[in-house]
């Protein structure tokens, strides 16, 4: 089989598998647990630093930006000015382009305002940002979004951190026909199963952060999840078989004794 | 005796010389340049300039990195 990355942004990258690095107990541990997931973009977070307490460890001591991606998110961010100010922050620190955006509506739900997400990601585009976006299943959206220059796009399977799995393989099955965009499943799965299923239904990678952070074996589910991610895409390539009402046997009736 | 002035880093009341200039407040926060980005009252700061900025009163700092997150 020829060479499969996942290409954003005429960026190639070996695994198709992006974690985050947040809720993990400490960052010793994040960063085995990013190792052991084989991913080569983490997704990280822009927030203020202690200047009280210098000893406090930084995250690029543990996990160098020069061997694996950072994609910065806007975490946090409720409005566009938010998320824009917080993603011309994170490009000023390093270089970044390639971005995560995140605009919230709510709360409780997590669920993304679309409205503040579309504005943003024609603005973060406009300024040169490679937009990754975090965004609903709904395929208009994610058409809108296309149309003013995402990068990828990135739904959700479901709330974030909810670890309930892919809620809508309708939706996210029209999106993948209808766009040429990486199309990654971003927020709610649980378990490395759910992987699979995102990466069968046609998916170019899939971005986990509690599921494995919150495992109560996180390196063992970091190796599942990126088992999980090879074994979807490998299935999905290979071309399933036609689901059939009735049985089909799998030996020969010739020479039955 | 130099004038002192009230300026806010990250959101904290700090009182600094006046019209020290804003690479040697970084230095002096101990701060590593290559990982922050540095905004002043709300706009964001070219690092590379940062020692042709003489901070005055009521001066807002931003100075933020990468932590974890998902």
């Amino acid at each position: 089989m020829r060479q499969d990355k996942l290409i954003i942004s005429n960026k190639k990258f070996n695994s198709r598998l992006i974690v985050g690095t947040g809720k993990y107990k400490n960052m010793k541990e994040c960063a085995k647990a990013i190792k052991l997931s084989g991913a080569d973009i983490v997704t990280v977070a822009v927030r203020r630093v202690n200047i009280t307490d210098k000893k406090k460890p930084l995250l690029m001591d543990f996990i160098d930006p020069k061997k694996i991606t950072y994609l910065p998110n806007t975490a946090g961010c409720f409005n566009s000015e938010e998320a824009l100010r917080t993603l011309r922050l994170a490009r000023e620190i390093g270089g970044w382009k390639l971005v995560k955006l995140e605009v919230l509506g709510d709360k409780k739900n997590l669920f993304p305002e679309m409205i503040e997400t579309l504005k943003s990601t024609e603005t973060l585009t406009k300024e040169g940002f490679n937009v990754m976006v975090y965004c609903n299943d709904d395929p208009l959206m994610a058409k809108r979004l296309e149309n003013v220059g995402a990068a990828a796009i990135m739904p959700l399977a479901a709330p974030i951190g909810s670890g309930l799995g892919i809620q809508n393989k309708v939706n996210l099955r029209i999106i993948r026909n209808q766009t040429r965009l990486p199309l990654i499943i971003d927020a709610g799965l649980g378990q490395a199963s759910d992987a699979t299923i995102a990466m069968e239904l046609g998916c170019d990678g899939i971005l986990v952060n509690t599921a494995i952070a919150k495992a109560k074996k996180p390196f063992e589910m970091a190796k599942a999840f990126k088992n999980a991610v090879i074994a979807g895409r490998q299935s999905f390539l290979s071309g399933r078989i036609e689901k059939k009402l009735m049985g089909s046997a799998s030996s020969p009736k010739k020479g039955i004794i | 005796m130099k004038k002192k002035i009230k300026i806010k880093i990250n959101g904290k009341m700090n009182i600094i010389d006046d019209k020290t200039k804003l690479s040697v407040l970084i230095q002096n926060l101990k701060v590593p340049l290559k990982k922050v980005a540095i905004e002043l009252n709300e706009e964001i700061m070219d690092k590379k300039k940062l020692n042709k900025i003489y901070l005055k009163k009521d001066d807002k700092i931003e100075i933020v990195h990468f932590i974890g997150g998902g």
